[in-house]
């Protein structure tokens, strides 16, 4: 039976990439529609009634949404190729432990820089935030180890962001967090990242008229 | 706790004092960010209630709280993970005094309650997760037992029963689940807590 697998995201998403990578990871054709998140399609709000937000993933009809859970059920799903979460269940519950500080204390400082007037306060705690990721990291090649894994997946779209961070925050993550910079160029060779990630360029310039049409220049 | 119970696994209760006096082994435990809940198994330490809830279920698989089928555990994990990004509101309205804040965490709160209770809970299903007791029960444990006395001592109600027959209907067989039933706390201890929590916190809403 052939799958039918659909994806329903905006470019400029660090969340939707990170489903884009793990799809790419797992090697699973699907289909991507581009949303307008300010006229949401009837198909969107139908399947994430809750929270009307992509990215959302539809496999045979059936949603999930909410990113993290939509990396986790394709890691349970296809379960033969690439795993991204390791099996041992202490290195899976520290793998979700930093997702979810990325998802909590990391996205904090990443709202306030992008959708506040407080961005230079925000960048400042953004780079405390960084340092403990990259002390994670250590001397690690990836978060996951030797190999490309969950942590890796879920905070490499983040680097897209950077150059945003950087020139909204006035911080350097290069000279703060180099390691990290090594990381992320260590990841952007892998092709399921590479074709995934959006241009950091591109997203400054997006995030630049977001802050202009809230009034925040 | 529920998770271990509901499991039949035996451990050691630490009762942690967080206003003045963290423990050497909590700060060592959970060096980001110094909170309890931290399960040690074995030395190793695991922090965030719902990784840990993730990690009891994974290491102790029998009397599983998560269902078999990946669509249905992503739907579980989905409502695990509304629920604690809503926390924040709950006790927003908890620690709120008569005014304009308490009128919007009223609103919020009653917001999250209805999403709950026309998406989250299926008027043939016991649980959030269907037949049996599950994690995503266990994260909503709040509103079936303590949340009645936070409204009291907050003085309005919100989860009225003909709003939310659901949530009450569910809030009923959660409490009595025998291990739940077994270790809900004496309901005039939890009032006295919970109210001086309060009071710490916010100071009583005479002195506003």
């Amino acid at each position: 039976m052939a799958d039918e697998v659909t994806l329903l995201n905006t470019w400029p998403s660090p969340f939707g990439i990170r489903v884009r990578i793990a799809l790419a990871e797992k090697g699973i054709k699907y289909e991507h529609k581009e949303e307008n998140l300010q006229d949401k399609s009837p198909l969107l709000l139908k399947m994430n009634p809750v929270h009307k937000k992509i990215p959302v993933l539809i496999h045979n009809g059936k949603p999930i949404c909410e990113s993290l859970v939509i990396v986790q059920y394709i890691d349970e799903v296809w379960k033969e190729t690439s795993p991204l979460l390791p099996s041992d269940p202490h290195l899976r519950a520290q793998g979700r432990f930093w997702a979810d500080f990325l998802d909590n204390k990391v996205l904090d400082c990443v709202r306030k820089i992008l959708l506040t007037k407080d961005e230079k306060e925000a960048g400042k705690e953004l780079i405390e935030c960084l340092k403990l990721l990259e002390g994670e990291l250590g001397e690690k090649p990836y978060f996951g180890g030797e190999k490309f894994g969950y942590v890796d997946l879920s905070f490499i779209p983040f680097y897209s962001l950077f150059y945003s961070f950087e020139t909204f925050g006035n911080i350097s993550i290069e000279s703060e967090c180099p390691k990290l910079i090594a990381w992320a160029k260590r990841c952007l060779q892998k092709e399921s990242v590479s074709e995934s990630v959006a241009d950091p360029e591109k997203v400054y310039h997006f995030w630049e008229q977001r802050k202009k049409k809230l009034g925040l220049e | 706790m529920w998770a271990l119970k509901l499991k039949g696994v035996p451990f050691e209760y630490i009762e942690e004092d967080l206003f003045t006096n963290k423990s050497e082994l909590l700060l060592k435990s959970n060096p980001v960010y110094k909170k309890i809940p931290v399960l040690i198994h074995n030395g190793k330490p695991i922090s965030e209630s719902t990784v840990i809830l993730e990690y009891i279920e994974e290491t102790w698989p029998e009397n599983p709280l998560l269902p078999v089928d990946p669509h249905e555990r992503a739907i579980a994990r989905f409502w695990i993970k509304f629920m604690e990004d809503k926390i924040p509101i709950m006790f927003a309205f908890f620690l709120s005094n008569p005014g304009e804040k308490q009128d919007k965490a009223k609103k919020d709160c009653l917001e999250v309650l209805r999403t709950i209770e026309e998406h989250g809970l299926k008027e043939d299903k016991k649980f959030f997760g269907g037949t049996n007791i599950g994690l995503t029960d266990l994260v909503f444990g709040l509103l079936a037992y303590q949340w009645e006395l936070m409204e009291e001592i907050v003085g309005v109600k919100l989860m009225e029963v003909h709003s939310f027959p659901r949530l009450h209907t569910w809030a009923e067989n959660f409490k009595s689940v025998s291990v739940i039933k077994e270790n809900l706390p004496d309901r005039d201890r939890l009032f006295a807590r919970l109210k001086g929590r309060k009071e710490v916190l916010v100071g009583s809403s005479k002195s506003h």
